[in-house]
């Protein structure tokens, strides 16, 4: 989990000033980390090193201390997600269905782990629990739009689409 | 006092002070309960769980290190139930820690270890998945963490934020995968980290143990030689662990010893391997053609005995300069103001203390009548209000500085001036950023408005204190407003200040060489003197003034005479009693005329007035200010002798170089900033021919055929010293074998003096001064426009000859820097970490820049640490009046580009 020399450049454009507002408000509160976290969260997307430092300096937490609260919860992330963000359905009835070898499908398609997130910062894949929609499965999700009754072929053809509205060029690595 | 309870533990009836926990009972009572993650230095934390105990008509087992005692409780530490309980969790935590204790470097120190025997546990009784941890790969060369073996106790990183306020590890994620680590899992070389090693000290597993010391031996093996830190004035106990081959492998603290309860920092547990350093001196060199050539012992003493007293004949005794050092011990400093005096008939000797402190001991002494701190070390955490002023302990005196942030987890508000941002300052209630050399104004400002808004101690002031009128006439013109001008700080922060301080209750200064080395270094010591003595706050216990010592002996240095002034414990030359006294002790007539100090006889080396000077421990190409009219000076001398453990920068102009040897090798004192005169102790054997610095002296002594110098141990030296001094008399190597005693201690009986000036002051009155502001000598002007101050850092000591050959201090911070600020970095397009170029009227250096808000615009700040860039080629060889100390702490400079 070393931070990269792309990641640090990449972290160096980070605004700041978006922060303000947030800190300004919780001036002062006690126990007011989770929901800085979250409103940072929200408006970067994730949490980049130069906002947790800054987050630590306004409510005189250490960098350790934040980490650590960061780490613990699954809601919090480190790096930033993709435009899209693929959730692929590991529920019981999905998995019966199948979903394995679709997510691993995805997995091999984008080059990238589940849980990963590819360079070009287009598309994040993960696994999740259930998605509550067990009629349709297998299931999986891309942003906001439910795909169910999937098949290997199916999902390959959905991404496809992705990556050609997002100009992404990683298929034809 | 606490009301006393009665309870009855493993059917003992005994009694205990309310709101104390099971554990300090069991504790009291001898009675064994196994603990893995408390730790005495702690807060409780019960995550282990494997310290329960049955209490009668409790529900479930309680941990005894969270559970306090109530009236009638009944409880049972060891039963067959809870046996079974213990083993059950014990087993639980070896079902995933590798089975290597054969490997481990923390066999037979290890508390898992030890209770996976006395518990008789399986092995093998849980199955399941294992963490799939390795060891941390982290290029720091003094902390290994291998989370295999973490038993997430968080006693590491506890002690990093409770003791340390480091805080620079944390458990990290969360469940099966939760560890400890830096955040981002980086090098703890890039994190808060202080690299002292608490953490190490506090695991009770391997999870974390000393890189230099892996695969060298076992707790076991070890001889632990007790003795006192070769650092700063805190004046740290700690434990030379020594193997089978005579080599230090590592140094440990106990917990509860006495000053410094088992805490260290990274000077004190890591930077020992100086001693066993391959550049060590090993034989006495004798400069031949130009050349150092080796020599035996004796072809140097005679050398060294027979050129001092031809040149005494020939030009006089004061012709003579001895320097001794405040790195070694009360012997060495006592016999070598003797050798001075009784043997050559001069009292040109002093030492380190005129670069640092002796401001203090002049300043102290015409206030209360003795320079010292007059507080103890474990008083500091029960302050309510601290005034540090010129004073960085978290990083010049790292455990007092733990101390004070205890006392800041107490409560206790904190009021910080110094022209820097430190770690305390960042962390004060207030911050004062002074203009550097400002300081007798600002104080004067404070008490002007404790004056004004009556919040002096009326009674005390009347009681206690002389001179009072003068001093009211003089800070009542100082108004805040006047001050601020000239401080640079708000008028109203003035005033906060001087009513924080006035109002509290038990108010203490501490203060260092910000203070100190100025033109008016004894001027702005009178002046923490003025304030405690007009608010009363001093006499009392955590109530004071602390000069912190800056090295481990310094305050011994100067007990023991080692000063052109007067003899051991404060006895002066112009007291015709005490010359007649030593004169009868010495078995000669003693000088009376004041002798030199150290800034003097570098003046009359360059007027070709001194003729011979004598240097043990000391190293002025390196210490002094405006090194170069240093260096032409000692190039008058007939005869330069330097007596170091390692050939140091003023090594190569010496005519002999003799080798002494370290701290470890030898039996002595120091006597730390508290007054405390400890043990230190030999614990390995002298490194090649080098010996310790009281033996060469008395040597050359005795070749002069100088008789009453011929002592058998460093413990016969200090008869003496205790013999001929009331403050000492009380004090013998038996009466200091386990804990040390402060001074005063005046008989046999006496238990030491916890703190001064209780009732009445050393020299009866207290005695206000009124003093006006001096700017320093060199402010800046066009040509040098900022201000340039000098210091130390938390991994370097003094002229780095020790720390620099550390492989931890020299790997965090392995060269020389100048912190600007980002303002001034900006106009010069200079960048962290850019070459820049710093010149002063005296010379120039090109460092690092170390851009950031350390630093306020227009003023620069550099460690004066190394010898490739010594920050001293620039200071300025302005001195104060009084005590001849130099203006380290004030210059002016210009930055560029290089």
């Amino acid at each position: 989990m070393t931070a990269t020399v792309s990641e640090t450049k990449q972290e160096q454009k980070i605004d700041l000033a978006k922060l303000e507002d947030v800190l300004f408000h919780y001036r002062g509160f006690r126990g007011a980390l989770i929901p800085v976290l979250q409103k940072a969260q929200h408006a970067y997307g994730y949490l980049p090193r130069p906002v947790i430092e800054r987050i630590g300096e306004s409510l005189k937490l250490h960098v350790s201390d934040i980490y650590g609260v960061i780490t613990f919860y699954s809601q919090f992330r480190l790096k930033p997600q993709g435009k899209y963000v693929i959730r692929v359905c590991r529920g019981t009835a999905c998995h019966v269905k199948g979903s394995q070898t679709i997510a691993e499908k995805i997995s091999e398609k984008l080059g990238i782990e589940l849980g990963e997130t590819t360079v070009d910062l287009n598309f994040t894949a993960e696994e999740v629990a259930c998605v509550g929609a067990c009629g349709m499965a297998p299931v999986m999700t891309i942003n906001e739009e439910t795909y169910g009754l999937m098949t290997v072929g199916k999902a390959t053809e959905a991404i496809d689409g992705y990556l050609e509205k997002a100009g992404s060029n990683l298929h034809k690595e | 006092m606490m009301k006393e309870i009665s309870i009855t533990i493993d059917g003992r009836q005994v009694t205990a002070a309310a709101g104390s926990t099971i554990l300090a009972v069991a504790k009291r009572e001898n009675i064994h309960i196994p603990h893995l993650c408390h730790e005495s230095r702690l807060e409780p934390f019960g995550a282990c769980r494997i310290c329960i105990v049955e209490v009668k008509g409790a529900r479930g087992l309680q941990p005894d290190c969270h559970t306090a005692i109530k009236e009638g409780m009944e409880i049972v530490t060891d039963s067959e139930n809870l046996r079974e309980h213990r083993k059950f969790l014990l087993e639980l935590l070896l079902s995933d820690h590798p089975h290597d204790c054969m490997t481990c470097d923390a066999n037979t120190s290890c508390k898992l270890q030890t209770y996976a025997y006395e518990y008789g546990i399986d092995l093998n009784r849980y199955g399941g998945e294992t963490h799939p941890f390795e060891k941390v790969d982290d290029i720091n060369k003094l902390i290994e963490r291998d989370p295999a073996k973490c038993i997430l106790c968080g006693r590491c990183v506890r002690i990093c934020d409770e003791v340390v306020g480091a805080r620079a590890i944390d458990f990290v994620n969360r469940g099966f995968k939760a560890n400890i680590s830096a955040p981002y899992n980086v090098s703890l070389l890039d994190t808060t980290c202080e690299l002292c090693g608490q953490c190490v000290s506090t695991c009770p597993t391997g999870a974390l143990t000393e890189k230099m010391a892996k695969g060298k031996g076992w707790e076991a093996d070890f001889k632990k030689v007790r003795t006192t830190c070769p650092y700063c004035g805190v004046g740290c106990v700690f434990d030379l662990n020594v193997d089978r081959n005579g080599k230090i492998v590592k140094v440990t603290s106990e917990v509860g010893s006495v000053p410094n309860n088992g805490n260290l920092c990274v000077k004190g547990r890591f930077s020992y391997d100086f001693v066993q350093h391959p550049d060590r001196l090993k034989k006495p060199m004798i400069k031949k053609n130009g050349k150092h050539v080796e020599v035996e012992w004796d072809e140097a003493i005679a050398f060294v005995a027979d050129k001092l007293t031809a040149i005494k004949e020939k030009y006089g005794p004061d012709s003579l300069g001895f320097v001794s050092s405040c790195r070694s011990t009360n012997e060495a400093n006592y016999v070598m103001q003797k050798l001075a005096r009784a043997v050559f008939g001069t009292n040109n000797i002093d030492q380190c203390a005129r670069t640092c402190h002796a401001p203090t001991v002049a300043g102290l002494a015409m206030a209360f009548g003795s320079g010292a701190m007059t507080n103890s070390i474990s008083e500091i955490s029960n302050v309510d209000l601290a005034f540090v002023i010129g004073s960085n302990p978290t990083e010049a005196h790292p455990v007092i500085g733990m101390e004070m942030k205890k006392a800041m987890r107490n409560g206790a508000q904190v009021i910080v001036c110094d022209p820097r941002k430190t770690w305390m300052a960042k962390h004060a209630d207030l911050h004062l950023p002074v203009q550097p050399g400002s300081d007798v104004p600002l104080m004067n400002a404070m008490m002007n408005v404790i004056i004004t808004e009556d919040l002096h101690d009326k009674e005390f002031v009347e009681n206690r204190t002389e001179d009072f009128a003068e001093l009211k006439d003089m800070v009542l013109r100082w108004t805040p407003e006047r001050a601020a001008e000239i401080c640079k700080v708000p008028a109203d922060d003035i005033r906060k200040a001087a009513r924080m301080y006035a109002r509290a209750d038990k108010a203490a200064i501490f203060y260092t060489l910000g203070l100190t080395e100025h033109i008016c270094g004894t001027d702005n010591v009178r002046s923490t003197a003025n304030l405690a003595l007009l608010t009363g706050h001093i006499g009392r216990e955590s109530t004071g003034v602390n000069p912190l010592r800056g090295q481990n002996n310094v305050q011994g240095g100067c007990d023991m005479g080692a000063g052109p002034t007067g003899y051991h414990g404060y006895q002066k030359l112009s007291d015709p009693a005490a010359v007649e006294k030593f004169s009868k002790a010495y078995g000669v007539a003693l000088p009376t005329n004041i002798g030199y100090t150290i800034t003097d006889m570098v003046e009359k080396a360059a007027e070709g007035e001194l003729k011979a000077l004598y240097i043990m421990g000391e190293d002025h190409l390196m210490s002094e200010p405006n090194i170069k009219q240093v260096e032409k000076a000692f190039e008058n001398l007939e005869l330069l002798i330097v007596q170091d453990i390692f050939f140091c920068e003023t090594a190569p102009m010496a005519d002999v170089v003799l080798p002494a040897a370290s701290f470890a090798e030898k039996d002595g004192t120091f006597t730390n900033s508290e007054r405390r005169v400890q043990r230190i102790r030999k614990a390995i054997e002298p490194i090649g021919e080098s010996r310790p610095d009281w033996e060469i002296v008395c040597d050359i002594a005795k070749q002069t055929g100088y008789d009453k110098m011929n002592y058998q141990s460093a413990s016969e030296v200090w008869d003496e010293i205790a013999e001929l001094s009331p403050i000492f008399k009380g004090i013998s190597y038996e009466r200091i074998e386990k804990v040390g005693l402060q001074w005063p201690c005046f008989d046999k009986d006496h238990c030491g003096t916890k703190f001064l000036h209780e009732g009445s002051f050393t020299r009866g009155k207290g005695k206000f001064h009124a003093l006006d502001y001096r700017p320093p000598a060199e402010e800046p002007d066009a040509d040098y426009p900022f201000y340039l101050t000098t210091g130390r850092i938390l991994y370097h000591y003094n002229v780095g000859t020790m720390t620099l050959r550390s492989v931890g201090s020299a790997q965090k911070v392995p060269e020389c820097f100048c912190e600007i600020s980002t303002a001034d970095a900006e106009k010069l397009g200079l960048k962290n970490g850019d070459e820049v170029k710093v010149t002063t009227r005296r010379g120039e250096l090109i460092v690092k820049a170390s851009v950031g808000d350390r630093v306020k615009e227009g003023r620069l700040w550099m460690p004066f640490h190394f010898p490739k860039t010594p920050a001293n080629l620039l200071t300025n060889d302005a001195f104060d009046n009084i005590t001849r100390t130099a203006e380290y702490k004030v210059c002016s400079a210009r930055i560029s580009k290089p």
